[in-house]
């Protein structure tokens, strides 16, 4: 099978490989996919707590060549984006974007898994925090 | 010498043809076209006297008799579904058990599995940790009712040679046919179908530097006569066996790979067994948690496979597939999404299977290539380590048997 550009692109240049650790305030970090499947995805997100924007994004992707792109592409497009627009990216963009093939389809499908995931651990983490900064800044 | 890229170490895919067989076969496409099967003129004699010597060559490789004991298929599937439906039809009055092993290639297993459909009941004997089956136990699977046992001579993933004459004996003292899919050990080890008590041998030219489109089923005359079933009807060529043209030039090449390898082998696999052994200690000297799959001694000498834990087959592949061609059990380089059965036969865990490389050279690989090739997969292995959670979570001394993972 012939690769694409982007998905070679980020084969050979993976943005954002690495990790967090995971009491670093604001860290969410997402574990998807199972070993025996051939596919797992670490995704962590860095988000500023005052304004809810994902300041950083790292991954670490245990995979096939179009599994690390999907991951990759997604740490570079939630950097920027609230947490809520973070939510907003879909599998089918990904698909898109790297031109994955049918039978990659859940390369990508595992990647929203790991960017939902993060945001969950995240809200998780800090959801008395945010409750806290929305009660202050009612009563103020 | 400057190397040229990219490298060939899938030879256990299919093999370069040797110029001297191109060479062979060149002048039986134009000036000596002739249809063996013509018997008033000599554009027929001609082409069959090809035939003729093909056909002697090719049995003195694998020590058969008599050179009529090959049947010519289109390749190394044909025969195996030639000897296995073949044989399972015309022995059916006397029993419906077939004995075979849980590697086998898919061109064995696959037959096995319509045969059941049919009627036929199949065992499939599990192999050892080494990929190797053990004698016993194939001796215990075998009843009143079975007619046939078809053992691979070596593996097409891990190069496991298994014991063929062993085997051979116990079906020979139980009376049973005994069938070796020896696509990928005939020009490579010694095979003989006499010594080893062989009653069916399916082998195929692409393998052993000849062209690919053609191959032979041995099938025994004598001391027992194997009687089969055709599955192609026509004219009734090869003994009626196998109906159909003969491919005057590819069996023409068929016939020089086998001389050739007749000739070479004694060097050949010695000098192989040594790079294989080079690019096996490269690797593994340098890499932890890095797994040899199959027997270490009792193995095809061109043959190494590797499982690298905590990295993805196919991303190894990626990362070198500019520079060198080798295959991986992962997956996502299979036709059917499914890691490798053999290596998941061998025990090991579904993980290992989907981070397996096979490296197989060839006649005309090198000590540089191998010193090339050991080199960039070891850069590539540590890359994708460095990017593998699963390696930084084992790093951590976190048991990765404890996450719950979530299967997709």
């Amino acid at each position: 099978m012939a690769y694409s550009d982007k998905v070679v692109d980020h084969y050979n240049n993976p943005r954002n490989v690495g990790s967090f650790t995971k009491d670093t305030p604001g860290v969410g970090t997402g574990l998807v996919g199972a070993p025996e499947c051939g596919d797992v995805m670490k995704l962590q997100i860095k988000v500023n707590l005052d304004t809810g924007v994902i300041e950083d994004a790292k991954f670490k992707t245990f995979g096939c060549g179009s599994a690390i792109a999907s991951s990759s592409l997604a740490t570079e497009w939630l950097k920027g984006r609230t947490i809520d627009e973070a939510a907003k990216i879909k599998n089918t963009d990904i698909v898109s974007e790297l031109k994955l093939p049918p039978v990659k389809i859940h390369c990508s499908v595992l990647a929203e898994d790991a960017i939902k995931a993060a945001l969950t651990d995240y809200k998780d983490k800090y959801a008395s925090r945010l409750a806290g900064a929305g009660a202050a800044a009612a009563s103020s | 010498m400057a190397l040229k890229f990219p490298i060939f170490m899938d030879a256990q895919s299919t093999t370069p043809c040797d110029q001297r067989v191109v060479d062979a076969m060149l002048p039986y496409f134009t000036e000596k076209f002739g249809h063996p099967a013509s018997r008033n003129h000599p554009f027929g004699w001609e082409a069959e006297g090809a035939i003729d010597a093909a056909r002697q060559r090719i049995a003195r490789l694998i020590g058969a008799r008599d050179p009529k004991e090959l049947v010519f298929t289109s390749g190394g599937t044909e025969a195996i579904n030639l000897a296995l439906k073949g044989a399972a039809e015309m022995y059916r009055e006397k029993g419906n058990h077939i004995v075979t092993t849980a590697i086998e290639q898919r061109a064995g297993l696959d037959t096995c599995k319509r045969l059941e459909r049919q009627g036929f009941e199949v065992t499939y004997v599990p192999v050892g940790s080494n990929g190797l089956v053990d004698v016993e136990d194939v001796h215990k699977a075998i009843t009143d009712k079975t007619i046939l046992i078809s053992v691979m001579f070596a593996n097409n993933e891990i190069g496991t040679l298994q014991d063929i004459a062993a085997l051979g004996k116990l079906a020979r003292e139980k009376g049973v046919i005994f069938h070796t899919d020896a696509t990928q050990a005939v020009g490579k080890v010694p095979v003989n179908v006499e010594a080893m008590a062989i009653d069916l041998l399916s082998c195929t030219a692409h393998l052993m530097y000849g062209p690919k489109g053609v191959g032979a089923l041995y099938v025994r005359r004598k001391g027992p006569r194997v009687r089969l079933q055709p599955m192609i009807d026509g004219g009734g060529h090869e003994r009626g066996m196998r109906s159909g043209t003969l491919p005057v030039p590819l069996i023409v090449g068929f016939g020089r790979a086998a001389e050739i390898c007749e000739e070479v082998m004694p060097e050949e696999s010695v000098r192989l067994a040594k790079l294989r052994d080079r690019l096996q200690d490269l690797i593994l000297s340098s890499v932890d948690e890095a797994f040899l799959n199959g027997d270490p001694e009792r193995r095809l000498p061109q043959n190494l496979n590797i499982s690298f834990a905590y990295v993805e087959g196919e991303s190894v592949l990626m990362g070198l597939n500019k520079e060198t061609a080798l295959s991986s059990g992962s997956a996502c380089t299979s036709a059917t999404l499914e890691p490798s059965y053999v290596i998941a036969a061998l025990g090991a865990s579904t993980e290992l299977a989907h981070s397996s490389i096979r490296f197989s050279l060839h006649r005309f690989n090198t000590e540089e290539e191998v010193e090339f090739v050991a080199k960039r997969t070891i850069e590539v292995i540590k890359r994708l380590r460095d990017m593998s959670p699963l390696y930084e979570l084992a790093k951590e001394g976190v048991d990765l048997k404890s996450i719950r993972w979530k299967a997709e």
